[in-house]
C-alpha cells in the first residue's frame, strides 16, 4: 500500500538522485536511525551492549570495509585479522603515547594507519589476481599477527605480551577501560559506524565506487574504457583497510578492552567477516550489516537454544554451531549467491506490487 | 665439513622432509582445481576428517556418542573392538569415497556456472560443516594414530653420517616413509591419468568442460571421481602427519601451508605441487636456521606466504602453471 513511487514526484535533481528515492524507505531510514540514537541507548543494559549491540556494531564496520574491497572491487582479501590488528595496535600506541589527544583521533589515525599497511599489501594485487591474490593476503594476515607477537615495542614491553586499553573520555563520559557504562560503548560505536556507514554508501555510488565496481566486473575492460586499475584498486584497498582498521581499534578498546593478537585477530576473524559478507550480500552496504547482524546473533541464539534449554555441554554446542555455520553459507551460495541483500531487494519488489500483483 | 653447515644441512634434509608432508595436501588441491576448476579450501579438513574417521573406526568408537548421550542421557563411548589398520584404512577410503559423492550430489551439482569465487565460499562453508561434523562425530580431543608405520630416529643415517662427517644426522623414519608413499602417490597417479580411460577422460574435463561433455563424458562422473582421489590423498596426508603429530584440529591447517606451495608450483600442475613443496618446506627450515634468532624466530608461520608473494610478483601463474592469457 505504502511502498510506491507512485505520487511521489520529484522536483530537482537533489530529490531524484537521493539514497531512498521512495518515501517509505526514507521513513523506514528515518525511523531506524530515530530508534538506534534515541531509544536503544536508554534502556540498553551490559549483557546487550557485550554480547549483541557493540559486537554487530564493530563487525559492521569491518564487514562494510571488505565489502568495498570484496563486494565493490572485486578483490578477495583474507587479511581482515591482520589489518584489524594493525589498527588495534596502532589505537594502542597512539593512546599510550598521546594521552591527552582524544580517543575519536586516535580510532580515526588508526584506520589511517591500517590504510598504508593495506595499500602496501594491496600492491600485488596489481600484477596478481583472484585466488592467488586471496593466498597473498594470507600472507598479511600471518605476517602481520607474527610481527605484533614477537615486536616488544608494539606492545610496550607488558611482560604478558597483551595489550589493554587505558580509560579515555569523550565530554567528560569513559568510552574505554574498566568503568564505560554500556551506552557510553553503544553510542561511541554507534557514531562512529553512522559516519562510516553514511560515507560508504556515498561512496560507492559515486564515481569511485563506479571505477570499483567497472574494476571487479572485467578489469580489463575497465582498463580500456579509461579506469586506471592502478589507482582504482589502490584506493579500495585503502578506503577498505580504513574502515576494518578503525573497526580493530574499536574492537579492542571498546569492546575487549585487553587483546592478544593472535586470539583476538586470528585468521578465524577473516573468515568470520568474509562470511558477514557472503551471507550478507557481496556488494551491498545493507549486506554489511545484515551479516554483521547475522553472525552475531546466531551464536548467541543457538548457545542459549542448546545450552540454556536443552543442557548441552558448551562444547558440543561450539560443535553443531560449526556445523550450522559451514551448511548455511553452502545453503546460501546455493539458494541465493547474493546474501541476504538480494532476498532484501525481492522483497522490496514484491512490496512494490502488493496487495495487487497483477 | 664445518658445523654450521652441516647443521644447515640438517636442518634443509628435514625441511624436504616436511616439503614431502605440504605436498601431499597440495596435490589433493591440485587434482581438484584441474578437474573442476574448484579451488578447495576443505582438502586440509578433509585430511582431518579421514584422520578421524581411521582412529575412530580402529578404535571402535561409538560415531556421534557424545551427541547421542547428549539428546538420550545415554552413556555409549566405544563398541569395544579393534579394527586392524588395513581394515580401518579400507573402511575409511569408503568414508571419504561416500563423502564425495554426498558433495557432488548436494553442492556441487547446485554450483554449476557460478563464478570461481562462489564456489571457494562454498568449500569454506564445507570446511566448516565437516570440521564440526567431524568432531560430532567423533570428540574433538587429541588422538594418537598410529597404524604400524615407523617412527623415531633413523640409526642407520645417524650411524653412516656419523662415520662421514663425525655428526650424526637426525632423520625421522616416518618422514622416510611420507616421501616414499609420496613418490608411489604421485607416480601412480601419473599412471592412472595418462594410461586409463577413466584418466584420459579426467585430463579431458580439464583441458575443456564443453568438449568433454560433447563426447559423451559424464562430468558428474568425473567429479565424483576425483574428489574420491582427492579424499583418499587427503586420508594419506591425514595418516602421515596424524602419525606425526596426533589427530587434532590443526590438522586442517596445513591446508593452509599448502596454499603458498600452490602458488609456487602454480595450480594446474602435479610436479608442481611436489617442487613447491620441497622448496617451501627446506626454504622455511633453512629461513628459520639462518634468519630467525636474528628476528625473533617462528618465522615458520609467514615465510612460506611471503616467499610465494614475492614470488608471484615476478611470475604470476607459478614455476608449472600455465600461462594466463586473458582476453576481452
Amino acid at each position: 500500500m505504502f511502498y510506491r513511487e507512485a505520487g511521489d514526484f520529484k522536483t530537482s535533481y537533489a530529490d531524484d538522485s537521493q539514497t531512498f528515492p521512495i518515501r517509505f524507505d526514507r521513513l523506514r531510514y528515518y525511523a531506524v536511525v530515530a530508534v538506534a540514537f534515541g531509544v536503544i541507548p536508554f534502556v540498553i543494559n551490559d549483557y546487550w551492549a557485550n554480547a549483541v549491540f557493540v559486537p554487530f556494531l564493530i563487525y559492521a564496520i569491518a564487514a562494510i570495509g571488505l565489502n568495498i574491497l570484496t563486494g565493490y572491487c572485486g578483490q578477495v582479501s583474507l587479511g581482515t585479522g591482520g589489518f584489524m590488528a594493525v589498527g588495534a595496535y596502532a589505537c594502542y600506541k597512539l593512546m599510550t603515547a598521546f594521552p591527552e589527544v582524544s580517543i575519536l583521533i586516535h580510532v580515526l589515525l588508526a584506520g589511517g594507519i591500517t590504510a598504508m599497511v593495506g595499500v602496501l599489501f594491496g600492491l600485488p594485487s596489481l600484477r596478481i589476481k583472484g585466488f592467488y591474490l586471496a593466498v597473498a593476503t594470507l600472507a598479511a594476515q600471518f605476517f602481520l599477527v607474527w610481527l605484533f607477537n614477537k615486536v616488544p615495542w608494539f606492545y610496550n614491553y607488558s611482560a604478558s605480551g597483551q595489550i589493554s586499553a587505558p580509560e579515555r573520555t569523550i565530554l567528560g563520559h569513559p568510552v574505554t577501560g574498566a568503568a564505560t557504562t554500556a551506552s557510553a560503548k553503544y553510542l561511541f560505536c554507534l557514531v562512529i559506524l553512522f559516519a562510516l556507514a553514511w560515507l560508504a554508501r556515498n561512496l560507492t555510488r559515486g564515481t569511485v565506487g563506479r571505477k570499483w565496481m567497472a574494476i571487479r566486473d572485467m578489469d580489463i575492460a575497465a582498463e580500456i574504457i579509461g579506469v586506471n586499475p592502478l589507482t582504482t584498486k589502490l584506493s579500495a584497498f585503502a578506503i577498505s583497510s580504513f574502515y576494518i582498521g578503525v573497526a580493530g581499534a574499536l574492537f579492542f578498546a571498546v569492546y575487549l578492552g585487553a587483546a592478544e593478537v593472535g586470539e583476538a585477530f586470528g585468521i578465524q576473524k577473516s573468515f568470520l567477516i568474509l562470511f558477514m559478507i557472503i551471507i550478507g550480500g557481496l556488494g551491498s552496504i545493507f549486506g554489511s550489516f545484515a551479516g554483521a547482524a547475522f553472525m552475531v546473533l546466531m551464536p548467541v541464539l543457538l548457545k542459549n537454544i542448546l545450552v540454556g534449554q536443552f543442557g548441552w555441554a558448551t562444547d558440543l554446542a561450539a560443535h553443531v554451531e560449526l556445523m550450522i555455520v559451514g551448511a548455511l553459507i553452502v545453503i546460501f551460495l546455493i539458494a541465493e549467491p547474493h546474501g541476504m541483500a538480494q532476498l532484501w531487494r525481492l522483497a522490496k519488489e514484491k512490496l512494490r506490487l502488493w496487495p495487487f500483483p497483477h | 665439513m664445518p658445523d654450521q653447515l652441516l647443521y644447515a644441512t640438517e636442518a634443509a634434509l628435514n625441511g624436504l622432509m616436511a616439503g614431502v608432508l605440504y605436498s601431499l595436501v597440495a596435490l589433493g588441491f591440485v587434482l581438484i582445481f584441474k578437474a573442476s576448476g574448484i579451488f578447495n579450501y576443505a582438502q586440509g579438513v578433509l585430511a582431518l576428517f579421514a584422520a578421524l574417521t581411521l582412529v575412530g573406526f580402529q578404535n571402535g568408537q561409538v560415531p556421534f556418542a557424545h551427541l547421542i548421550n547428549a539428546v538420550f542421557g545415554t552413556d555409549l563411548h566405544h563398541f569395544g573392538w579393534q579394527l586392524p589398520a588395513l581394515v580401518a584404512i579400507v573402511l575409511t577410503a569408503g568414508v571419504m569415497v561416500a563423502l564425495a559423492i554426498v558433495i557432488e550430489r548436494y553442492v556441487l551439482k547446485h554450483l554449476v556456472n557460478q563464478p570461481p569465487i562462489i564456489l571457494f565460499m562454498a568449500t569454506i562453508g564445507m570446511a566448516y560443516f565437516l570440521e564440526g561434523f567431524g568432531d560430532i562425530m567423533w570428540g574433538a580431543d587429541i588422538k594418537k594414530l598410529d597404524v604400524g608405520l615407523p617412527q623415531g630416529l633413523n640409526e642407520t643415517i645417524d650411524a653412516v653420517t656419523f662415520e662421514a662427517f663425525g655428526y650424526g644426522f637426525f632423520i625421522d623414519n616416518l618422514d622416510i616413509v611420507a616421501s616414499v608413499v609420496a613418490a608411489l602417490l604421485v607416480i601412480s597417479l601419473t599412471l592412472f591419468s595418462q594410461y586409463s580411460k577413466q584418466g584420459r577422460a579426467l585430463r579431458a574435463v580439464a583441458d575443456d568442460h564443453q568438449a568433454a561433455l560433447s563426447v559423451g563424458i559424464s562430468l558428474r562422473f568425473i567429479w565424483v571421481l576425483v574428489w574420491s582421489i582427492a579424499g583418499f590423498v587427503a586420508l594419506v596426508a591425514g595418516i602421515m602427519w596424524g602419525s606425526k603429530s596426533g589427530v587434532q584440529f590443526s590438522l586442517s591447517l596445513i591446508a593452509l601451508k599448502a596454499l603458498p606451495v600452490l602458488m609456487l608450483g602454480g595450480f594446474t600442475s602435479i610436479p608442481g605441487a611436489i617442487v613447491g613443496g620441497l622448496i617451501i618446506g627446506m626454504g622455511e627450515k633453512l629461513f628459520e636456521f639462518f634468519i630467525g634468532p636474528m628476528i625473533g624466530g617462528a618465522t615458520e608461520n609467514w615465510f612460506a606466504y611471503v616467499l610465494a608473494l614475492l614470488f608471484l610478483v615476478f611470475r604470476p601463474q607459478g614455476l608449472f602453471g600455465e600461462k594466463i592469457i586473458e582476453r576481452v
